[in-house]
């Protein structure tokens, strides 16, 4: 355990080292997008903006200043936005957790399901539903789909609100604020869940067609088992370890995914903020996203690796 | 089943709003339109979040519409450009015109109960707009010293006549900050500026980013009574179909700057519950321009950009890139802009490819075998997919005169470093915004002395011309509005000759509301409506 988690240390560093120069190879600055947006300058001002930015300072004092301050839990100051980066970043991370966790619980709940029923009448009409079902939805561009439930749902039967995190206005107790957060979360949390339920179910449905031709699902057969244990202690159990692994894999593209769903829905999480922060240049807060992601996709995996030990007594963890 | 009870009293609620219905006609109009205090109005952070809640520290259009329900400037304009009091309740100039006097408006408070004074003015002017603004230097350069002789009282002394100060003291422009609060402060990492305090309506409540900023009513407003609203509160929408959901859906009631896509506009225009209003921009008057690099050749030749004037049938151009809505451009002040637009005398580039091609001879750039005279590049402002449209059919144009043009897509950084840093281009499809005074709007792409390194939207072309440095140096110390007016119809007509920069369009924003929501301004400025006279129809 303490060995992995040391590990992390160097992954993490390469990957803020790697984002700071990336971004400042890209040509273009700050304070110049800033004078732009405000309608023109003149030189004191940029001069004024760049010396704001410690964009006069070279480029390894402003990297050495930036990883001594994240070592003593400081990521800096966001000019664009006037707020510290931990600040923005912390507001931003709670909505993101919230969407990805729910899309991912959704996403292998269905896609275990329909996958394992799939496979269970491999070659009949089931399986071709639910397959057909699962293209159709893999083939859809998720921001199409996520507009498509957002008019049905939100403007033709105005059964849920069209987006944002909470209702704005009439919200008196803890209850009330949980209840606005749940029906804000259900569209953004359908659309993100679906596109990975549709990738869960057709590989839920190959790993555990081969697992069912395997001899110990024989001998269980042969034991006179019942099927519904078979397919879950015997076949489900063995065809969801390459499953959590592409989960961990996807962690990353899931949280990047998220950046269309937040900005459809206007679901306030990093993806949107990251996305705003590299169209303006904003160097403290990139570095800050990079770092915090970056976290929470090694976090992720390291939860994988501990359900491998949970899932196969073979495997232990060192 | 039914209870004979309240079947009675159902009946007699009945009656009785069948009454008070008949009263509500009988009252007509007047009673209708009467505002109704109360409610909460949604509007949109458009085109994008702010990052700051004063437009005194940033000028964008986010910032400015959230930043005009909060404070006030000194002057502020009604319907076509009329000078209206705000903080200051009047203003005289002197006989030489240098000395412009404000009384301002007694038993003003900041919102956290400060009294405001002519020191908040002095301060603001002295150590905000002077050192961070980016346009205030050029625009007060007139300013030798501001007085106060007492707290209601503020003086301009000027070192010449100045015609564009009076204008620029609206609340957008010129943004005033309560000193007690900016004094000895890095005025740009202010708290304060994320959780402003100001004199306006409405006053600051809360801001979850990402989400939205609430405002409330400012109970102690100077304008007793106002405003109706209770609150108002700006949601962040960055998809432009969910934006225009959220007006049909109403969850939103107010969106200013062309807040929906041109493809749902009709739907809009069409609908029971929405209003469309294209008023309220002609202080921002933007437009949509071409700007030539004339620093090197083909375009340092005039001929050529006349050339590729006449080549651009604006009327189609307006028809296919905008379905209709722009007006083809006719000079760098476009014609809402009353005063100042010279309207005749302009030179005109009437749509005419014999003459491009009778120019492009002329200039040294005949047809070769295969049908092209020079090969060129489009580098088009990265504002929405829009505005690669407008490349696209600027490259159609051009190829129809035998110029071959490439298009060059870019983020925003990368396109202003290329114009205005490198000055690494041919030919470019960008936006102006006139702000109200040409002075302030267009000498900033045609003086000399705008040439700046790095600054985005100065003069980018390149173009220096002694007899435009003359007359725009004369319009700046002009004696009286009258003749800064003249100057500047010659300024115009002298720039469309030279066309460093060719106007292809004023652009016409819109506002898009709720039909219930009413009492919006409707002045020059209106697009920054302060809201003070708004109220929602129960």
């Amino acid at each position: 355990m303490g060995a992995r988690i040391a590990q992390m240390v160097p992954t993490l560093f390469l990957l803020l080292l790697a984002a700071f120069t990336l971004l400042h190879l890209a040509p273009g600055d700050a304070a110049q997008v800033l004078a732009g947006e405000s309608g023109g300058g003149d030189t004191t001002y940029l001069a004024n903006l760049r010396s704001r930015f410690g964009l006069d300072q070279p480029i390894y004092v402003q990297f050495m200043l930036y990883a001594r301050n994240v070592l003593s839990g400081d990521l800096g100051f966001s000019f664009r936005n006037n707020m510290n980066v931990v600040d923005l970043i912390g507001a931003r991370l709670l909505p993101t957790l919230l969407l990805t966790g729910s899309a991912m619980a959704v996403a292998v709940a269905f896609g275990m399901t329909a996958g394992a029923l799939a496979a269970a009448h491999a070659g009949k009409w089931q399986d071709r539903l639910i397959s057909g079902i699962a293209l159709l939805i893999y083939a859809t561009p998720g921001f199409l789909l996520g507009i498509g439930l957002m008019i049905l749902f939100g403007v033709t039967l105005p059964w849920l609100p069209i987006g944002g995190f909470v209702a704005s206005q009439g919200i008196d107790s803890g209850f009330e604020y949980a209840l606005s957060v749940a029906k804000h979360l259900v569209l953004p949390v359908v659309t993100l869940g679906a596109l990975y339920a549709a990738i869960y179910t057709r590989f839920t449905r190959g790993a555990m067609l081969e697992i069912y031709v395997q001899d110990h699902v024989r001998t269980a057969r042969a034991k006179g088992l019942a099927a519904s244990r078979i397919i879950l202690r015997h076949v489900m159990r063995n065809a969801s370890l390459p499953l959590i692994t592409v989960i961990g894999l996807q962690a990353g593209s899931l949280l990047s995914g998220a950046i269309l769903v937040e900005t459809v829905f206007a679901w306030p999480g990093l993806g949107r903020l990251a996305f705003e922060a590299v169209q303006q240049r904003d160097y403290n807060l990139l570095a800050g996203l990079v770092l915090t992601t970056g976290t929470l996709v090694v976090l992720i995996n390291l939860c994988v690796d501990l359900l491998y030990a949970v899932l196969d007594p073979r495997v232990t963890l060192r | 089943m039914s209870n004979p009870r309240t079947s009675i009293l159902k009946l007699r609620r009945r009656t009785f709003l069948a009454g008070a219905a008949a009263s509500l006609v009988l009252a007509g109009r007047s009673f209708a339109d009467a505002p109704v205090r109360g409610g909460t109005v949604v509007a949109l952070a458009h085109p994008g979040e702010p990052n700051v809640l004063t437009s005194a520290v940033v000028q964008t259009g986010q910032v400015q519409s959230v930043s005009s329900k909060i404070f006030d400037g000194l002057i502020t304009f009604g319907d076509n450009f009329e000078i209206k009091p705000e903080l200051a309740t009047k203003w005289t100039t002197s006989e030489d015109g240098k000395e412009l006097r404000f009384d301002l408006r007694p038993g003003v408070r900041w919102h956290d109960g400060t009294p405001f004074t002519s020191a908040d003015v002095k301060f603001t002017f002295e150590s905000v707009w002077m050192k961070i603004h980016p346009r205030a230097r050029a625009t007060f350069a007139a300013v030798d010293v501001v007085e106060t002789p007492d707290p209601l009282t503020v003086v301009f002394k000027l070192r010449n006549p100045s015609g564009v100060i009076l204008g620029a003291l609206n609340g957008l422009e010129s943004t005033i900050l309560p000193k007690h609060l900016y004094e000895n402060t890095d005025i740009q990492t202010n708290p304060y500026n994320i959780k402003p305090v100001g004199t306006g309506p409405f006053r600051f409540k809360e801001w979850v980013r990402g989400d939205r900023i609430v405002l409330e009513r400012n109970p102690d407003y100077w304008d007793a009574g106002k405003p109706y609203l209770d609150q108002v509160i700006y949601r962040v929408i960055p998809d432009a179909t969910a934006r225009y959901a959220a007006f049909e859906s109403g969850a939103v009631q107010y969106g200013t700057l062309t807040p929906i896509s041109l493809s749902d506009l009709g739907l809009a225009q069409k609908s029971d519950t929405l209003d469309v209003d294209f008023h309220g921009y002609e202080w921002l008057a933007s437009a949509i321009v071409a700007d030539f690099n004339v620093r090197r050749p083909p375009f340092n030749d005039v001929r050529v950009r006349r050339a590729v004037a006449h080549a651009i049938d604006l009327k189609a151009f307006v028809r296919v890139t905008t379905r209709g809505l722009a007006k083809p451009g006719t000079s760098p002040v476009l014609s809402t802009q009353t005063k100042f637009y010279a309207g005749e005398g302009l030179p005109e580039y009437t749509f005419d490819r014999a003459v491009a091609d009778q120019l492009l001879d002329e200039a040294g750039y005949p047809k070769k075998p295969d049908g092209t005279r020079f090969a060129t590049t489009i580098d088009w402002l990265p504002f929405g997919e829009t505005f690669q449209r407008f490349a696209e059919f600027a490259r159609q144009a051009f190829k129809a005169v035998g110029i071959e043009a490439t298009i060059r897509n870019q983020d925003l950084p990368q396109f202003f470093r290329r114009v205005y840093s490198e000055n690494d281009f041919d030919f470019t499809i960008s936006h102006r915004a006139g702000l109200g005074d040409p002075q302030i709007g267009i000498d900033r792409v045609i003086w000399s002395k705008a040439i700046l390194k790095d600054i985005p939207w100065s003069n980018g072309s390149g173009y220096s011309s002694p007899e435009m440095d003359k007359l725009i140096e004369a319009a700046h110390v002009a004696p009286n509005e009258d003749k800064r007016v003249e100057l500047y119809k010659q300024i115009q007509v002298l720039a469309q000759r030279d066309i460093p920069t060719f106007t292809l369009a004023e652009n016409k924003q819109f506002t898009v509301s709720s039909k219930k929501l009413r009492g919006l301004g409707t002045g020059s400025i209106s697009v920054y409506d302060s809201l003070k006279d708004a109220w929602l129809e129960a």
